[in-house]
């Protein structure tokens, strides 16, 4: 770990002006903690921002719901309200990491966690995240848990956030405060970046720039949202697939469908194309079938991940199924309530 | 010395005579308290004046020389004390029961990740910075091969044993299989990292340890900084886990040695977690062949466990994989053989049941298709199978719970129950039932401990560890119940290297060793009580402070005027070769596949197990959880990745290196012990356990995998993917 300057924000304001060059936001410090460790990051200055005020509430918001950035897992997956309209939201937080882990770590920190791509966490090996123009030392290593969708030359890693994939599905804004005060919100594609080129630029946030809230819309009522994890123990570890589902039904057709996945992204994916060949028919294994192949249509895979290809399909196919009455709901898969 | 007792003929059983009702009991452990409130003080725990933290460097090359060190962007640290490096470092921890130094390669790598100098610092914060500053040079020479199947194989003869025409038997069998299995990789992931704290006192060289087999350790430690061993005093009173990663001396301890000499100043090192995968013993990946044959009633013709294992070159351990299938079960023609792979993946050791941990995969899955080839149920092939005498040896066998464990198990569990292969289903969920049986050498290690009786109750000495597993309980237990004294009377003082030298805790032979040492010296004092009460050794009853026999009864306070010391040793001797012991015991798992994801969960396991006279009930169960535990992991989720280019561990962490949650532990996870007294084992009649534990437990989830799926699965862990694969291919 290198030195660096600890600084407490005492208010946005405050946060704003404190966060110059080589100043990094400190929430629950669950990733940053451990990647500063490993000097994977070495910010020169940590700006703790739990003493902010208003940024740990749950307030419903033009008939949904707002999230603070200091919402901590723990609390939001508990919340009655989003158990009873967003069960997907609490499904997928509570797929995450452990109990201590979820008890510390906030909303806008786990938005902003980093890929878990094991090379990334190794200083001695080439990352082009990590150290642009350096190379990609996982290309052709252990791929385990690399991303197989939007990749790019430079860069397979993966996003390994559960609830972000959740709030993906669920249509969710991102609320950013700018270092002039202004705030704006952005959809979620819009505030992360596939990698491309310079997958060290992670998201559209400039420096200083402070996540303050996630805005979830007003829940459908009728619908049936599904979470579902795929992954190498039962606890505590991160998806190899994951699919989040809302999912309308209106009579025998599908009226609305919003699927999104952890695993296979640079970011929670979703494919607009995959929810608009969903809606208006009736449910089939043929068409979840038709939905997975197009998909994965762009999917680039090696000998350690192909077998992301044919789990997805599976978690797909099984999700819909589940969320359009077609099998009997398990675990994980909700009725959706109105909210209080 | 001429007071050892050599086990050279079966003991009476007297600690089936004593009254103190303490030896089996399932008492806490006496340090239990201070371990679970943080108090019991670690290897790195110790705050010696003036320590300095140092933190070791590792090469980033796989093979070639370190050509130079570049300190500038280090020194400029406030702090900074120096980087440390030399010709007595060492490659890597010394292998068990070494007693002498591991390679010390100077400035050879032989592959990613191995220590290469340590950095201190006046805070541990500084050093890690320092260490991440330093810029090392390499003279590399590439192409070192890293891929196991990718080299010329070196035939290690020590582990082979031919007999018969198995490729005459294989074709005549009326069933037969012929399988080829992998195993991955695993790392043993303490809970305690790796860690000591050197520093130089009087002359002597003192390091408080987390340290397995003091005895040895000393020997490994004063060989590696070039010092007379009785200059070397090590303390590792309570060690954080070991299973077989803390057996020998590690970089640190020398490093830690050497710097503390320099600096004249003690020395903390505690090993990152990153460092402990980059640097300790790992398990080694296997690849296995195995041949079964029999006849039409279920009889074995033929047995052929053929197996790869790798090593760098220059260490002497290779995994015994094919230790159970040398005497698990019989057959006329048999051919076990082991081929070593020297390539530059980190280095392998022993890693918790080596050998058993992973052969029985093999050897317990292949019957498993055997036993479904000829129509027979698995438990009823084990049966048929159970050989008379030692197949390589001929020697009879002690006591062998292998037919009871089978019986009793498949009773308790329900076996009768099981279904037909792939037709019980909950919803997603096929579930099926698995056995496989279980087999674990048990061993007779020379040991010596001290035991003092004074009128304030009893004193246990010996350097005999305690990694985790309940040494101070049941070496207390074994002193008080031949004692006469109740348990608090008793204490006992470990790990401390001037003591008397025990086995040390390795190969689950620990709690046997160095028990019937602590027996042995309590022996002595009874017959020395017996002398002063005036009655016969045979006469004496000892209990709760009085001492009896001969129709005299005295008060043990009254009868010792001065305390009596008495040392015990004990090493093998007859019985070892007349008989060959080992725990045995049969492991019955439930489990549930997903047949969407391919995810297993194990909803219930058993173990039935024979290991001679149980000396703690609670100590030994937690042993044998634990080694079921370990089956569990190896089954389905533990697995070194190893870069394809470096050879170096990717999954370097608990995030990437997946041992089982506790979500993936059932609650139903119950061991039963067989009453059995294993009367050629030793002068106690008990074996290890927690090796037991291990072996076979992972072949009965994988039996379970098959008989809820249809699916076999021969390479491990069966992860999700290999799952899907499996029904992709077939059930
Ligand atoms: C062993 C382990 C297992 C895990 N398993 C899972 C899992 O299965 N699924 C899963 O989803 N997650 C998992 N996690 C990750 C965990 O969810 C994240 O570490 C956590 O959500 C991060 O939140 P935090 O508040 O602690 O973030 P921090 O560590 O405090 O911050 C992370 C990053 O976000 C920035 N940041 C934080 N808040 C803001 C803000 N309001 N505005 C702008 N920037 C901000 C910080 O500057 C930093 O760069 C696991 C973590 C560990 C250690
Ligand atoms: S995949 Fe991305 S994060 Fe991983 S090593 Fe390559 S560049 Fe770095």
């Amino acid at each position: 770990m290198r030195p660096f300057d600890y600084l407490r924000a005492n208010a946005l304001d405050d946060a704003a002006s404190k966060a110059g060059d080589g100043a990094q936001f400190i929430a629950g410090g669950t990733n940053l903690l451990d990647l500063m460790k490993l000097q994977v990051m070495t910010p020169e200055t940590v700006i703790d921002i739990n003493n902010i005020d208003g940024l740990d509430k749950i307030e419903p918001h033009e008939g949904g719901l707002k999230i603070g950035a200091l919402v901590r897992n723990a609390d939001l997956a508990a919340d009655p309200q989003v158990r009873r309209a967003y069960p997907v939201l609490s499904r997928a937080l509570l797929a995450g990491a452990s109990g201590q882990i979820r008890n510390k770590a906030t909303t806008g920190g786990n938005l902003l966690q980093r890929t878990r791509c094991p090379y990334f966490y190794d200083p001695a090996m080439a990352c082009n995240k990590r150290d642009p123009g350096a190379g990609c030392a996982a290309k052709g290593g252990v791929s385990r848990m690399l991303a197989i969708l939007g990749t790019s030359a430079a860069c397979s890693a993966a996003h390994p956030s559960d609830m972000a994939v959740a709030m993906r599905a669920l249509d969710a804004q991102v609320e950013i405060r700018g270092t002039d005060g202004a705030t704006r919100t952005v959809a979620m594609d819009e505030l992360y970046q596939l990698p491309g080129e310079t997958p060290e630029i992670e998201t559209s946030l400039k420096p200083g720039e402070i996540i303050t809230a996630v805005i979830l819309p007003a829940p459908q009522p009728n619908a049936t949202q599904s979470y579902r994890k795929i992954r190498d123990r039962a606890s505590y570890a991160f998806a190899l697939v994951s699919v989040a589902a809302v999912v309308e039904m209106e009579g025998e057709t599908i009226k609305q469908a919003s699927l999104a996945f952890g695993g296979i992204g640079p970011r929670p994916w979703a494919d607009a194309q995959v929810n608009a060949m969903l809606e208006g028919e009736t449910p089939s294994e043929e068409l979840f079938g038709k939905a997975a192949d197009t998909l994965l249509a762009e999917a680039v895979t090696d000998e350690g991940n192909d077998f992301k290809r044919e789990m997805t399909r599976r978690a797909l196919v099984a999700v819909m199924r589940e969320a359009t009455g077609m099998a009997p709901a398990s675990t994980g898969t909700d009725k959706v309530e109105a909210l209080a | 010395m001429s007071d050892t007792f050599t086990m050279d003929e079966a003991q009476p059983r007297l600690l089936d005579e004593t009254k103190q009702g303490l030896v089996g009991a399932p008492l806490d452990r006496p340090e239990g308290k201070l371990k679970v409130t943080g108090t019991a003080t670690y290897a790195a725990e110790f705050k010696p004046e003036g320590m300095v933290h140092g933190v070791m460097l590792r090469a980033t090359i796989t093979r070639g020389k370190v050509t130079g060190f570049d300190e500038t962007e280090a020194k400029k640290l406030p702090g900074y004390l120096g980087l440390f490096h030399g010709p007595e470092f060492v490659r890597n921890p010394a292998q068990g029961m070494a007693g002498a130094a591991p390679v010390q390669p100077g400035d050879r790598v032989d592959y990613h990740g191995q220590p290469i100098g340590l950095v201190v610092a006046e805070s541990f914060e500084t050093a890690r910075d320092a260490a991440a500053r330093i810029k090392t040079s390499y003279e590399q020479n590439p192409g070192a091969p890293v891929d196991p199947a990718g080299v010329e194989l070196e035939l290690n003869e020590k582990r082979e044993s031919i007999q018969g025409d198995l490729d005459a038997a294989m074709e005549k069998a009326a069933q037969s299989v012929d399988l080829e299995y992998t195993t991955a990789g695993h790392v043993a992931a303490a809970m305690e990292p790796h860690a000591g704290i050197a520093e130089w006192k009087d002359g002597r060289l003192v390091l408080h340890g987390s340290l397995q087999m003091v005895r040895f350790n000393k020997e490994e430690l004063a060989d590696a900084v070039g010092i007379e061993s009785d200059k070397v005093h090590i303390l590792a009173p309570y060690v954080g886990g070991g299973f077989g990663s803390k057996l020998g001396i590690s970089s640190e301890h020398v490093a830690a040695a050497l710097a503390a000499r320099e600096l004249d100043r003690p020395v903390r090192i505690v090993l990152s977690r990153q460092t402990v995968f980059d640097a300790v013993l790992r398990r080694t990946e296997t690849w296995q062949r195995l041949r079964l044959s029999a006849d039409a009633s279920g009889k074995l013709t033929g047995i052929g466990h053929e197996d790869r294992v790798s090593n760098l070159e220059e260490e002497a351990f290779s995994e015994p994989v094919n230790a159970a299938s040398r005497f698990m079960y019989g057959a006329p023609n048999r051919v076990m053989r082991q081929h070593i792979s020297r390539n530059h993946r980190t280095p392998t050791g022993s890693v918790r049941a080596p050998g058993e941990a992973v052969g029985t995969f093999a050897l317990e899955t292949a019957m498993d298709e055997l036993a479904e080839k000829l129509g027979l149920c698995p438990v009823e092939l084990r049966l048929r199978n159970i050989p008379e005498k030692h197949p390589d040896t001929g020697q009879a066998y002690s006591a062998r719970a292998l037919e009871d464990s089978l019986r009793e198990g498949a009773k308790r569990f329900g076996w009768d129950q099981r279904p037909e292969t792939g037709t019980r289903r909950e919803g997603e969920w096929l579930i099926g039932m698995g056995v496989a049986a279980a087999g674990r050498a048990n061993f007779l290690v020379p040991s010596a401990a001290r035991v003092t009786l004074s009128a304030d109750g009893a004193l246990v000495e010996t350097d005999m560890t305690d990694i985790g597993t309940g040494s101070y309980a049941i070496l207390g237990q074994i002193a008080g119940e031949m004692l006469g004294l109740p348990i608090d009377k008793v204490s006992v003082h470990l790990a401390d290297s001037d003591l008397p030298g025990a086995s040390g805790s390795g190969g689950s032979f620990g709690a046997s060793s160095s028990g019937s040492s602590v027996f042995l010296a309590a022996r002595k004092i009874r017959e020395q009580l017996a002398d002063k009460l005036g009655c016969k050794f045979e006469e004496l009853s000892l209990g709760n402070g009085e001492v009896s026999g001969g129709g005299k009864t005295a008060k043990l306070v009254d009868l010792l005027s001065d305390p009596i010391s008495a040392e015990g040793k004990i090493e093998g001797g007859k019985t070892a070769k007349s008989h060959f012991s080992a725990g045995f015991g049969a492991h019955f798992a439930e489990v549930a596949v997903n047949e969407v994801s391919g995810e297993v969960r194990v909803r219930r396991m058993l173990g039935v197990l024979g290991i001679g006279r149980v000396l703690n009930e609670k100590t030994a169960r937690s042993q044998a959880v634990g080694g079921m535990v370990w089956g569990v992991g190896s089954a389905l989720h533990e697995e070194l990745g190893h870069d394809p280019r470096t050879g170096h561990i990717v999954t370097r962490d608990l995030a990437n290196y997946h041992v089982p949650s506790h979500a993936d532990i059932p609650r139903e996870m119950e061991v039963v012990f067989l009453p059995e007294r294993d009367d050629e084992a030793n002068p106690i009649q008990s074996k290890g356990v927690g090796e037991l534990g291990i072996s076979g437990a992972g072949a009965a989830v994988i039996n379970a995998i098959h008989n809820a799926t249809g699916v076999r699965l021969r390479h491990y862990p069966a992860t999700p993917d290999k799952v899907l694969e499996g029904f992709a291919n077939g059930r």
